[in-house]
C-alpha cells in the first residue's frame, strides 16, 4: 500500500471522526436541554426533538465526504488507485474543512439549539424563529462541506 | 458563560418559569373576596397538595418544600445554595440552644429540611460535640450556648448566631465563584446591617452593641453605619446616601414596609438578567429566589385578606415579580 493511500485514508477518517465528534457533542448538549423541557412539558417533545437533531447534520456531512474519498481512491470498488504521496496529501487537505468546521460548528450549534429550546420552553409559538438561530450555524458546515467535496472530486487521481 | 452541566436544569426551569406568578395573577388574587377565595384560586393553580385541603400556612410550607424538591431532582451541586440555606440552619441552632438552656420541650419549633435536624442539634449541644457541626457554626454555637447558659440573655445569643450566619453567607457567596451569588450574599449582609442599625437606633442601643451585631461586608462600613445610627435616624439615611444606598434611605424615610419592599425588589431586579442565561447556575439560583419572593408575596396577600386590610394597604406591600 502506498503512502498516498495512507494519507487519503487519514483524510477520510478525520472527516468522519471530527465531524462526528462535533455532532455527538452538539446533539448531546441539545438533548440535555430537550430532556429538561420534556420533564416538565411532554407536549413539546416533537418541537424540541427537531431542535436536538439540528447539530446532527455535521456527522452526516463528514460521512458523505468520507464516502466520496473512499470512492475516489477506489476502495469501495475493490481496485485501489496507486496514489503518490502528494495526491494523498491533497485529498487529506480536502477532507480537513468538513472535519474541523464540523467539530466546531457541531458543538456551537448544539449550544445554540439548547438556547433555542429555552425559547420553545417559554414561548412555544416562537418555534419558527427559535429554529433559525441554530440553523444559522449550519451555514458554515455547508460551506465546509462544499469546499471538501470540490477539492476531493477535483484532485486528479 | 455556557456550563454544560446546567443545560438540563436550566431548560427544565425555563418550562417551570411559565408557572411563576406574574403581576396579572397577583391581580386575580387581589380580586378574591377573602382568604378562602384566594386559597381556592391558588389550589386551582396547583399550589399545595392536590389531594388534601390545606390552610394557608400548610399550603405555603408545601410550596417552599416543592422549591427544594425541584432543585434537588435536577442533581446539581447543592453547595451553591448554601447562601440561601444558612438562615434556616442557624434558626434551628438558635432554637436548639434555647430549648436546652431553658429545659423545655416545644414541638414544631424546628424548620424541616436542614442538614442537621433539631434533635441532632440538641444531642450535639448536650454532649458538647461541636466538632459535629459544620465548621462555620462551631465557634458561634459554643459561644452562644455558653453565654445563654451563664447569662440567660437570649438577645446576646441571637446576636452571636445572627452575626455568624451573616459571615457564613458572605463566605459561601465568595466560595461559590458565581458573581450573582457573591453579589447576593454581599447585599444580604449589607441589608441585614442596615436593619440592625435602624432597629438599634429605634431602641436606643449603643454603637458598640451595633458593631457587635453587624457583620463586615464590602458595600457598607460597619463602624461608619454604627456611628451614624448612634447619631439618629437622619444620620443613618445620610450615611446610606453616601454609601450608594440612596434609594434605600428614601424608602426608609417613607415607611418600614416600603423599606422591606425595596429590599425584596432589589433582589428581583438583580436576578432578572438570569432569564436570558442559557446554562449556568445563575438561573437556578434566580428561580429559587423568585419562588421565595412569590411565596412571600402570596403570604402578604393572604394575611392581608385574612385580617381584612384595605386593598391599597395590601398593594403597598406587594413585591415585584420575576416574570
Amino acid at each position: 500500500m502506498s503512502l498516498g493511500i495512507v494519507f487519503a485514508l487519514l483524510g477520510a477518517a478525520s472527516a468522519v471522526f471530527l465531524a462526528g465528534m462535533g455532532s455527538a457533542i452538539g446533539v448531546g448538549v441539545a438533548g440535555q436541554a430537550a430532556s429538561g423541557v420534556v420533564t416538565e412539558d411532554p407536549n413539546k417533545f416533537a418541537k424540541v426533538l427537531i431542535m436536538q437533531l439540528l447539530p446532527g447534520t455535521q456527522g452526516i456531512y463528514g460521512l458523505l465526504v468520507g464516502f466520496i474519498t473512499l470512492a475516489k481512491i477506489g476502495l469501495l470498488g475493490g481496485s485501489m488507485a496507486a496514489l503518490d504521496p502528494m495526491t494523498g496529501l491533497l485529498i487529506l487537505g480536502g477532507c480537513l474543512p468538513i472535519g474541523i468546521v464540523g467539530l466546531v460548528s457541531g458543538k456551537y450549534q448544539g449550544m445554540t439549539s439548547a438556547a433555542a429550546i429555552g425559547i420553545v420552553a417559554k414561548r412555544e409559538d416562537q418555534f419558527g424563529k427559535a429554529m433559525l438561530f441554530p440553523a444559522m450555524v449550519e451555514t458554515y458546515a455547508i460551506l465546509a462541506l462544499l469546499t471538501s467535496v470540490l477539492v476531493i472530486t477535483n484532485v486528479p487521481v | 458563560m455556557f456550563d454544560i452541566k446546567y443545560t438540563y436544569a436550566v431548560a427544565r426551569l425555563r418550562a417551570l418559569e411559565n408557572h411563576l406568578f406574574s403581576a396579572a395573577v397577583l391581580e386575580q388574587l387581589m380580586a378574591c373576596q377573602d382568604e378562602a377565595g384566594c386559597l381556592s384560586l391558588l389550589q386551582e393553580k396547583g399550589w399545595g397538595d392536590p389531594n388534601e385541603k390545606q390552610d394557608a400556612d400548610q399550603m405555603l410550607a408545601r410550596e417552599t418544600e416543592k422549591i427544594w424538591e425541584t432543585i434537588e431532582s435536577m442533581h446539581v451541586d447543592m453547595s451553591v445554595f448554601d447562601v440561601l440555606r444558612y438562615p434556616d440552619e442557624y434558626q434551628n441552632l438558635k432554637a436548639a440552644i434555647k430549648e436546652i438552656c431553658r429545659e423545655g420541650h416545644h414541638p414544631g419549633i424546628y424548620i424541616e429540611g436542614t442538614s442537621l435536624s433539631g434533635e441532632e442539634l440538641e444531642k450535639i449541644l448536650r454532649e458538647k460535640e461541636y466538632y459535629r457541626l459544620p465548621e462555620h457554626m462551631q465557634a458561634a454555637a459554643k459561644e452562644a450556648y455558653e453565654k445563654l447558659l451563664h447569662t440567660q440573655d437570649g438577645q446576646l445569643c441571637d446576636i452571636i448566631l445572627d452575626k455568624a450566619c451573616l459571615a457564613a453567607i458572605r463566605e459561601a457567596g465568595k466560595k461559590s465563584g458565581e458573581k450573582l451569588i457573591e453579589n447576593y450574599a454581599e447585599d444580604t449582609v449589607a441589608i441585614a446591617n442596615i436593619k440592625i442599625a435602624v432597629r438599634s437606633q429605634k431602641t436606643g442601643k449603643s454603637a458598640d452593641f451595633m458593631k457587635r451585631a453587624m457583620a463586615p461586608c464590602k458595600n457598607i462600613s460597619v463602624d461608619a453605619l454604627a456611628h451614624a445610627a448612634a447619631g439618629g435616624f437622619n444620620s443613618i439615611c445620610d450615611y446610606l446616601s453616601t454609601a450608594g444606598y440612596g434609594e434605600c434611605a428614601e424608602r426608609l424615610k417613607e415607611s418600614p414596609s416600603a423599606f422591606e419592599r425595596w429590599c425584596d425588589d432589589r433582589i428581583i431586579q438583580t436576578i432578572k438578567p438570569q432569564k436570558y442565561e442559557v446554562a449556568s447556575v445563575g438561573p437556578l439560583f434566580a428561580y429559587v429566589l423568585a419562588r421565595e419572593n412569590e411565596i412571600k408575596t402570596v403570604r402578604i396577600i393572604l394575611s392581608g385578606k385574612a385580617s381584612k386590610l384595605p386593598d391599597e394597604k395590601i398593594r403597598e406591600r406587594i413585591r415585584e415579580m420575576y416574570v
